[in-house]
């Protein structure tokens, strides 16, 4: 697993319950060390166990912990740089999600062994879609749900998400776009106002 | 490939271009600019181009001598590097292709235009936006990959800076001499404390090569470095695992001996080191020759000892082995 998505799951929970319930949660997942390292690979049961571990903790549903964290990942000041490369999606929400499918593509293109889930987009019309995720951890899912409605509100549209359950072709999630234009959208400029603010974590 | 198909051509209006090719430029026989593209125009102070003539607005650097319409249907297909007047700093890149304009008879030039690798600066300078490219441009993709390659290597600088700080911190506790795997300096003074905490007695010698410098001068250092690391095996060959030997200098070396306060068995035990030391060492087919001058100090335990005046005694004695002609070890006189 690569140090980066295990190191943002450290960076939701110190950023938004402290650094003691992280130390907490490493403590309950038995890991031997108390951080990770974004550039580093790690064996992957150690996601799972964290995840597992953060629930216990925090004491909330899996789900919860995990749709927070995807929340966290675009909405959080010092998530920026995440954020404005989700942007390159496009211009409306609706470019946006016909770039979700290319996420791990796009990924890949700046770390090549970054491991990312396996997602397909299916477009029914009407502004429904029907979103599949696999990923070597379970509920992927529900990061894709916090990270959608987060980006949902960046570019001030209008959507209701749901999940659907989980089978072997991974997680299986509905997006209903109701409004493209519904609010107001983040600011997003192409060339970023301070480069030396690009990294894709900071403390 | 044309398979006996009629040529092939289309209309295309000055607003439907705009939306195929943002950055284009479609030029009149008489050079007058008849359409240009929103994003071209988003560069220049003015905004404008229509109406303008095509090569006051812009300079041609490449082909060379490029001045009339003529010439760009001449050059059609080369690649095309030019720039607004004035704006030098905004290289752009192009092919122009020859085209009718419907009604007029005479042929025009369209010239589409990019950035090329400036557009970063270019993006920046012009303050563009997602909407001033086409789906069909990769530009979006190249920013993104500026951005996303920049932060990976901001996240790799602070990886690097943490593992050197690590790395700073594990050198400043080290207690082992890499070069021999003896103690070092501070693994000596930590067994000494340690011993002076406990009340041990115990018998302390310092010891400094003969001849060390030599055998550098002569070999070179990693003659020098063979020789260090056959004088630590004879010092871990002749000492017990409790006893502690460090390499405290360039060939200095301390041996602590937990319990050995007799001056009669560390001078016996002296006598046989310096005599291992003083055999020929080889190395490459050389004989590096050294031997060994030893101070020995005592401390009889009871009480906690003064480690500094140790020292400075087991120093004496060394200087005066040394004074007395090398190859010999000296005991200090008791505390």
């Amino acid at each position: 697993m690569h140090g980066l998505i295990n190191r943002s799951l450290q960076g939701f929970v110190t950023h938004t319950f402290g650094a003691e319930a992280w130390t907490r949660i490493t403590r309950t997942a038995d890991l031997p060390f108390d951080s990770f390292e974004p550039m580093l690979t790690y064996d992957p049961d150690w996601t799972g166990r964290i995840i597992d571990a953060a629930a216990i903790v925090l004491d909330r549903p899996r789900a919860a912990v995990l749709e927070d964290l995807g929340t966290h990942l675009v909405s959080h000041p010092q998530m920026e740089p995440l954020r404005r490369l989700l942007r390159f999606g496009g211009v409306t929400y609706r470019d946006f999600l016909d770039s979700v499918e290319d996420l791990p593509g796009r990924a890949q293109l700046a770390l090549p062994d970054l491991n990312m889930p396996e997602i397909t987009l299916q477009d029914h019309g009407g502004g429904e879609f029907r979103l599949t995720c696999r990923f070597n951890v379970t509920g992927m899912g529900y990061v894709l749900i916090g990270l959608l409605r987060a980006m949902a509100d960046d570019y001030g549209a209008l959507v209701l998400l749901d999940h659907h359950g989980t089978t072997e072709r991974g997680d299986h999630l509905t997006i209903r776009l109701l409004d493209d234009a519904h609010g107001v959208a983040r600011q997003f400029d192409l060339a970023p106002a301070d480069r030396s603010d690009l990294a894709l974590h900071q403390w | 490939m044309d398979g006996g198909l009629q040529p092939f051509s289309v209309l295309l209006e000055g607003r439907v271009l705009a939306g195929l090719m943002p950055m284009h430029v479609a030029i009149a026989a008489d050079g007058s600019i008849r359409s240009a593209g929103p994003t071209l125009k988003k560069i220049l102070p003015d905004r404008q181009l229509e109406g303008c003539a095509f090569f006051d607005r812009f300079e041609i650097r490449r082909p060379a001598a490029l001045g009339s319409v003529g010439d760009l249907i001449r050059t059609a297909g080369r690649r095309l590097h030019l720039n607004p007047r004035g704006q030098v700093q905004d290289g752009l890149r192009g092919v122009a292709v020859p085209v009718m304009e419907p009604g007029v008879g005479s042929a025009g030039v369209l010239v589409n235009l990019t950035f090329g690798v400036g557009i970063i600066e270019g993006v920046r300078r012009h303050r563009l936006s997602d909407a001033d490219f086409v789906a069909s441009d990769l530009t979006m993709e190249l920013l993104y990959l500026v951005e996303a390659k920049s932060a990976v290597m901001q996240e790799l600088r602070d990886l690097n800076l943490r593992l050197d700080d690590a790395k700073t911190a594990a050198e400043a506790q080290a207690v082992t001499d890499p070069l021999t795997g003896l103690s070092n300096r501070r693994g000596a003074d930590l067994r000494l404390s340690g011993h002076s905490a406990s009340r041990i007695g115990f018998g302390l010698m310092h010891m400094d090569l003969d001849f060390f410098k030599e055998v550098n001068d002569s070999f070179g250092h990693a003659a020098g470095d063979h020789v260090l690391q056959m004088v630590a095996k004879v010092l871990r060959a002749h000492t017990r695992t409790e006893d502690c030997s460090a390499r405290v200098g360039g060939d200095e070396f301390i041996v602590i001996l937990p319990g050995m306060t007799e001056g009669p068995s560390l001078l016996a035990l002296a006598e046989r080191i310096i005599a291992e030391i003083s055999r020929p060492i080889l190395f490459n087919g050389v004989e590096c020759l050294v031997s060994v001058s030893i101070g020995i100090a005592v401390h009889r335990g009871n009480s906690p000892p003064d480690l500094e005046h140790l020292h400075h005694i087991a120093d004496q004695a060394l200087y005066s082995a040394k004074h007395a002609g090398r190859r010999r070890a000296h005991l200090a006189r008791q505390e």
